[in-house]
């Protein structure tokens, strides 16, 4: 088989996108400690560092957009080049939850804690793992990861509304938890979306490496099992 | 991980110009085209991509008995020809007959040293036509449709020579359209032009197919993947695969094709 220079470029890309994805997971374990130790410098350092996960964005579309003008890609590696480009602007999103989930945690360390953070925390570490997955299969083109990431998604789904029923409740009982409770569920929001951004990598690593373009492919109704 | 040949049915053409059934052909012992089963698509672009020496222009060439000129020389199987799936290599059938349906580009210009009019008349000639006023009328009909008549008309008399090479490859192609062929094969035809040339000869291809048929072979990936609605990749006179070519050039079924397209063949 021919080596191409080509090949060193796209090898190049992924360990951008790697660094990237590493940058992204790292924001949202630290956002989560700064969550459950009420460290709110942390959190403030999480915000400020989201920059740097904005600017590998931009390098990386701009990688992309000079790789199909001068290369013309065609088949698999046409469609490793456009999934690089759509799973950053993922990452890029996953970042921005974390700064979310920061700003909300700075509001919620300036009063007292409402109730000990456990389905939180859980949540966040399979949301977590999911964005992992979802690279690891993009990086060895592993298809069969990818769609255990997509079926790993209903369980934080699960989560949420667990949590929200529980917050519900506080509220319910004293209004004088609102404030907070409305806080932890937005932040449960923002990790069930980073869940849904995992997802969206995932479905692109089955275009990758099938050609089949699977998301939007679930009727409605359906089990949103992903494993069409 | 290959894409497994997917049992889900291929894209097809809807309503077809021309297809090869079975196709063989040998120069002398040496097997050329092995069994091939190619549709080509009525009003349509279908190209032929594959290395140097896949039997590409040898298939193009069966389809106007090009081969018929030289002794030894074999085709077994058959050219079909819609709507009537006239089978053109037949013993009976006269080549001649056959060329006047079946249109002709090379990769290189090559004019007759005739004037300009005359380039595009004279197959019109050779038909029988003697009438001026209808010689003008196809000529001007046929360098309209090469898109070239603007460029031409004041000098009509002029020797062809005296065009550009993108100017004569349009020639070339007004001279194969002036006899009302119904598919148009084209042999490499912008191989040899710089690439403002190509892009008009592409232009005028896609502007041509809303009334004939195009077969084209290139050796020009981006060119095949620009012009062409359907794509056949051959390998060693086989057909390795047939296929849309937005999904050949996204997905290809084979390894052996994503290889070529992406240029790890060797």
């Amino acid at each position: 088989m021919l080596q191409r220079h080509f090949d060193e470029e796209l090898t190049e890309l992924k360990t951008k996108l790697l660094r990237m994805a590493g940058l992204a997971e790292d924001q949202i374990d630290k956002a989560l400690t700064a969550l459950v130790a009420r460290d709110s410098a942390l959190a403030r350092r999480v915000i400020e560092r989201d920059h740097q996960v904005n600017a590998l964005d931009v390098e990386i579309d701009e990688d992309c957009i000079r790789l199909l003008a001068l290369h013309q890609p065609a088949a698999r590696d046409l469609r490793l080049v456009t999934t690089a480009m759509k799973i950053a602007t993922e990452l890029e999103r996953i970042s921005d939850l974390a700064e979310n989930v920061c700003e909300r945690a700075i509001e919620l360390n300036d009063e007292p804690q409402l109730k000990p953070y456990i389905d939180i925390p859980r949540m966040a570490k399979w949301a977590r793992t999911m964005v992992k997955e979802s690279i690891d299969a993009f990086v060895k083109e592993d298809a069969t990861l990818a769609r255990k990431v997509l079926a790993d998604d209903d369980f934080v789904d699960d989560l949420m509304e667990q949590l929200f029923r529980e917050l519900l409740s506080f509220m319910l009982e004293n209004p004088q938890t609102i404030t907070r409770a409305i806080r932890l569920s937005f932040i449960s929001k923002y990790i069930e979306r980073v869940a849904d951004h995992a997802t969206n990598i995932a479905e692109l690593v089955v275009y990758l490496v099938e050609g089949k373009i699977i998301r939007h492919t679930t009727p409605p109704g359906a089990s949103k099992d992903g494993l069409a | 991980m290959d894409l497994v040949e997917s049992p889900q049915a291929q894209d097809w053409p809807k309503s077809l110009k021309a297809e090869t059934c079975a196709l063989s052909f040998s120069y002398g012992s040496r097997l050329a085209l092995k069994n091939l089963s190619i549709p080509v698509s009525e009003y349509q672009i279908t190209s032929l991509i594959g290395p140097s020496g896949c039997g590409k222009s040898t298939f193009l060439r069966c389809f106007n008995r090009m081969h018929d000129l030289y002794d030894g020389n074999r085709y077994e199987g058959e050219i079909l020809l819609y709507p009537d799936r006239r089978n053109i290599l037949a013993r009976e059938v006269d080549p001649i007959e056959v060329r006047m349906q079946v249109g002709m580009v090379f990769q290189k210009p090559n004019p007759f040293p005739k004037s300009i009019y005359e380039n595009v008349a004279y197959g019109l000639r050779v038909r029988g036509t003697t009438e001026r006023s209808l010689l003008d009328e196809k000529v001007e009909r046929a360098l309209r449709s090469a898109a070239l008549w603007e460029e031409v008309k004041d000098r009509l008399p002029a020797q062809a020579t005296s065009l550009s090479g993108g100017q004569q490859q349009r020639l070339c192609i007004a001279r194969a359209l002036a006899t009302d062929p119904e598919l148009l094969l084209l042999d490499e035809p912008t191989s040899a032009l710089d690439p403002m040339a190509t892009a008009s000869i592409e232009e005028l291809l896609l502007d041509l197919k809303r009334s004939v048929t195009i077969l084209i072979v290139t050796h020009n990936m981006q060119q095949a993947a620009r012009v062409s609605d359907w794509t056949a990749f051959m390998y060693v006179g086989e057909l390795v695969e047939f296929g849309l070519t937005k999904q050949l050039f996204t997905t290809p079924i084979k390894k052996q094709t994503e290889d070529y397209i992406t240029g790890r063949f060797g």
